[in-house]
Parts: C-alpha cells; sequence; structure tokens
C-alpha cells in the first residue's frame, strides 16, 4: 500500500504496517468527530510514526497516487477538518 | 469514511478534474510539466522567505538580549543607590523582556523547522520533476496516442499529488512567514521607537530617568559638600579679618575684580 504523509512524500508499506494504520485511521476518524484535539495529536503521531518506521520511500522516477494520506505531521484539529472540507487544496496548486 | 482515505480521493478527485479539462493527452504532459517548473520556483522562493524570516527573528532576538542586559545593569545601579524600589521596576521589566524573548526563540525553532522541510520538499520535487520530464519525452517517442492515455494519466495523477502536497506545504509556510513578519514588524517598531521601554510595565526610561537624577543628585551632593568644606577653610580667616577691622576680602574673591578687568581688557585689543 502506497501512504502519503503531507510535507514528507510516499511511503511503501506491508501489510502489517497497512493493518496499523487502518486501526490508527478509525481513532483519527474518531478524534475528528468527537473534536478531541489531544486524541487526534496521539492518533496522527503514531500513524506518522508507523509510515516513517515501516515503509520505504517511493522513489522519484515512481508516479503513483496514495491510497491513504496523512496530514502534515504537526497539523491542528481544525486544519484536518478544512483539509476534509476541501477547503485547502486549490484548484490552482499545481493542478491545471 | 477514514480520514486518510478521504484525503486521498480528495487529491485523486482533483487530478481527475484537471484531466477531464484537457484533451490532447500530451498536452497534458507539457500543460503539467510547465507547472512543476513554476511550482519549483515557488518552493525555492519559499525557502528562501522562511530563512529571511528566520534572520530577522535572530536580529531581533539580539536586539531584546541587549535590552534585557540594560534592565540588569539597571537594577544592580538602582540597588546600590539604595534604591531597591527601582531595581524591582527594572528586574520586572527585565522579566517581561524575558517572556518575550522566549517567544521568539520559540518561532525562532519553528521557522527552522519549516526552512529544513520545505528544503527537503524542494529537493524532493526537483528529483520528481527531473523524472517527469523524461518519463514525459519517453511516453511521446514511444507510445501511440491511445496507449499513451494511461500511461499519462497515472504520470499526471502521481505528481499532481505531489504537487497538491508541496503547495499546501508552501502554503503552510506562506502564512507562518506572513505572521511572522507581521510581529516582527511590530517587535522592530517598538525597538526603534523605544516604546518598547514604555510598553513594558511603566517603563524603563523612567527607571533610567530616576537613577540618572540620582547620579546628578548625588553629583550636587558631593558638590555642595566640597564648597562646604571649602568655606569652613576659609571662614576663620575671613571672620579673623572682620575682627581686624580691614574687611578685606579673602584672596579667593580678590581675584575676581581683576579677571574681570582682564577679560574687559582683552575685549578692547
Amino acid at each position: 500500500m502506497i501512504v502519503r504523509i503531507l510535507g514528507e512524500g510516499q511511503f511503501r508499506v506491508g501489510d502489517e504496517a497497512a493493518a496499523k494504520l487502518t486501526a490508527l485511521d478509525k481513532e483519527l476518524d474518531a478524534a475528528v468527530r468527537n473534536e478531541d484535539e489531544a486524541a487526534f495529536a496521539a492518533s496522527l503521531r503514531a500513524a506518522v510514526q508507523e509510515v516513517r518506521a515501516a515503509g520505504t520511500p517511493v522513489g522519484a522516477d515512481e508516479f503513483v497516487t496514495a491510497d491513504y494520506i496523512l496530514p502534515f505531521s504537526d497539523a491542528s484539529l481544525a486544519e484536518v477538518r478544512k483539509l476534509l472540507a476541501d477547503g485547502t487544496i486549490s484548484d490552482s496548486i499545481g493542478l491545471p | 469514511m477514514s480520514v486518510m482515505k478521504r484525503v486521498s480521493l480528495i487529491f485523486r478527485a482533483k487530478a481527475d478534474k484537471a484531466l477531464d479539462k484537457l484533451e490532447d493527452p500530451r498536452e497534458t504532459l507539457d500543460y503539467s510539466y510547465k507547472q512543476q517548473v513554476e511550482m519549483l520556483t515557488r518552493v525555492r522562493r519559499g525557502v528562501a522567505d522562511v530563512a529571511t524570516s528566520r534572520k530577522r527573528v535572530e536580529l531581533q532576538m539580539n536586539s531584546l538580549q541587549k535590552e534585557i542586559n540594560k534592565r540588569d545593569t539597571q537594577a544592580r545601579d538602582a540597588l546600590s543607590k539604595g534604591r531597591e524600589d527601582l531595581a524591582r521596576a527594572a528586574l520586572q521589566n527585565k522579566g517581561q523582556l524575558q517572556a518575550q524573548y522566549a517567544d521568539l526563540e520559540t518561532q525562532f525553532a519553528q521557522l527552522q523547522d519549516q526552512e529544513e522541510k520545505l528544503t527537503v520538499a524542494s529537493q524532493r520535487l526537483d528529483a520528481r520533476v527531473q523524472a517527469f520530464r523524461t518519463r514525459k519525452e519517453t511516453i511521446k517517442a514511444t507510445y501511440t496516442a491511445a496507449e499513451a492515455q494511461t500511461r499519462i494519466n497515472e504520470a499526471f495523477s502521481g505528481i499532481s499529488e505531489e504537487m497538491g502536497d508541496i503547495g499546501l506545504a508552501i502554503q503552510r509556510a506562506e502564512d507562518k512567514t506572513a505572521q511572522m513578519q507581521a510581529r516582527a514588524g511590530a517587535i522592530d517598531e517598538l525597538l526603534a521607537s523605544g516604546a518598547l521601554e514604555d510598553h513594558v510595565a511603566g517603563g524603563s526610561d523612567y527607571i533610567q530617568a530616576e537613577l540618572d537624577k540620582i547620579g546628578a543628585g548625588s553629583d550636587v551632593d558631593s558638590e555642595i559638600a566640597r564648597m562646604k568644606g571649602e568655606l569652613a577653610a576659609g571662614a576663620p580667616k575671613q571672620l579673623e579679618a572682620n575682627a581686624n577691622g580691614q574687611g578685606g576680602p579673602s584672596s579667593a574673591t580678590d581675584a575676581e575684580p581683576s579677571d574681570a578687568a582682564e577679560e574687559r581688557a582683552g575685549d578692547e585689543s
């Protein structure tokens, strides 16, 4: 599975890490729903660390899209909420 | 739906939307490449901007440190002159400046972090753009229009995600830099106008003025003491002279009229 951490690029992770990430993703989702900043930060940190530790960076000449995209490692809940609302990624940024 | 999946779908939707708009696949490659090169320029400028901001904060930290040292000297000065109230005011002032310094320190660390991340991102994009250029030429040369479409879509979507990512990273850096610049501008103004001193608790201008007053006051005191001493030494002689009925002035006052006469003579010539 390909996972991107915003600001850090893409990583290829194995099944074991993918399973952990799927579990962490549920925690992230719950934290966003509950507006629990602390839980969100903890889950995000755990997910980012998992990807960094278990993943191998995707080569520069490999053009693939990620299955999962993690927010910036220090992103706030508000920032992610905005990202999910599609209010952050500009159509003009890098996309014709 | 999950957070990570949703974000990836948002990115993909953006890329798909862009792809739909473009009709000629080969044109897509050239267009995208042009955008990537522009993005690279923007990232590099972003790195430079963050570095400038970081340096500015560093300069301000130096200025603030000087102010902090000044308060320290003032406090010692005040204590040595027995003015504990002024020493307290100076130290209170110092504490507030130190809080401001700590704030700048945090900002400095954030900017440094931002700069490092953006530098790495810029290198990553650079490598990707080089690779994309090669891929673009290969696709153009090797495949028929129909075959090329799939490969172009892959390459385009892949690079679009990278561009979207880096675009967000720059946006963050730009926001941070703008925020810092506004704050830095305010502190610069305060430092330049000396208003920082007034701005912070009662003002150290007051402290310095009081200390100067004490300084000037003690000068006056020592002058008075010296004069009193001189007068005390000269007084018995004067009394003695008066007692002898001569009424003659002391030698010190004697000199004055002759000095004045000499001056007048000098003016005339």
